[in-house]
């Protein structure tokens, strides 16, 4: 899933290195990746693993690394 | 000279129209649901104007906004922060749900909001204060 993720990020992250050069727990904001950049990067998530994230997910933190955008895609993927 | 108790807030965001207008692009109405309030999407797409520069402008000022208010790692739904259009044409600030309740908890007074737009880039700054617990205002002696 990480792959994904980074494509994502290639994609719609505005990252200022290669995302798919990127470690999994780098952070992403350090990597240039704005507060709308991580809004497209959520919506991108959504449409590719058909999940919706809750109000309460909705924190800098779950977009901050590659890892916790994986644990919260977990989370929020059906079973 | 500062008063005692009580602390400024400030924040300030620029953002490039054009990726406003790439979001748009890419994601439609799920975008344009997800960041702004209804009213947002009625002033900004009102009179067939360019509706970019103004969504530009208003993420800017909830970015700005958010600064102001510290909401660091606390959940933020873009639409509990909206920009709303006085009768004389100057904005203000209307916060809702989640960030209602953080600036009630952060006993935040009032937020003050000014938007530009020029050219490539739109812009805000927001200013407020925090207000010191168990201080009632007095009138002048």
């Amino acid at each position: 899933m990480s792959d994904e993720i980074r494509l994502i990020l290639k994609e719609h992250g505005r990252l200022s290195v290669d995302a798919t050069t990127l470690g999994d727990d780098a952070d992403l904001y350090k990597a240039g990746m704005t507060s709308h950049a991580s809004v497209n990067v959520m919506l991108a998530l959504e449409a590719k693993f058909d999940i919706e994230f809750p109000d309460r997910m909705l924190k800098r933190s779950v977009f901050e690394t590659i890892a916790s955008i994986r644990d919260a895609v977990a989370e929020l993927r059906p079973r | 000279m500062a008063r005692t108790g009580s602390s400024a807030l400030l924040g300030a965001d620029v953002v490039e129209i054009a990726q406003v207008a790439r979001s748009v692009a890419t994601f439609g109405e799920r975008y344009l649901r997800r960041v702004f309030t209804r009213r947002e999407l009625a002033y900004c797409s009102a009179d067939g104007r360019d509706a970019a520069p103004h969504l530009a402008a208003r993420f800017a000022a909830k970015e700005a906004a958010a600064k102001a208010l510290r909401v660091g790692d606390a959940p933020l739904d873009w639409r509990w922060i909206e920009v709303a259009r006085r009768a004389d044409g100057s904005c203000r600030l209307r916060l809702h749900e989640g960030m209602r309740t953080l600036a009630r908890r952060r006993r935040v007074g009032a937020l003050r909001v000014s938007l530009s737009h020029d050219g490539a880039y739109a812009f805000a700054v927001v200013i407020g204060d925090t207000r010191a617990p168990g201080r009632r205002r007095t009138r002048g002696r």
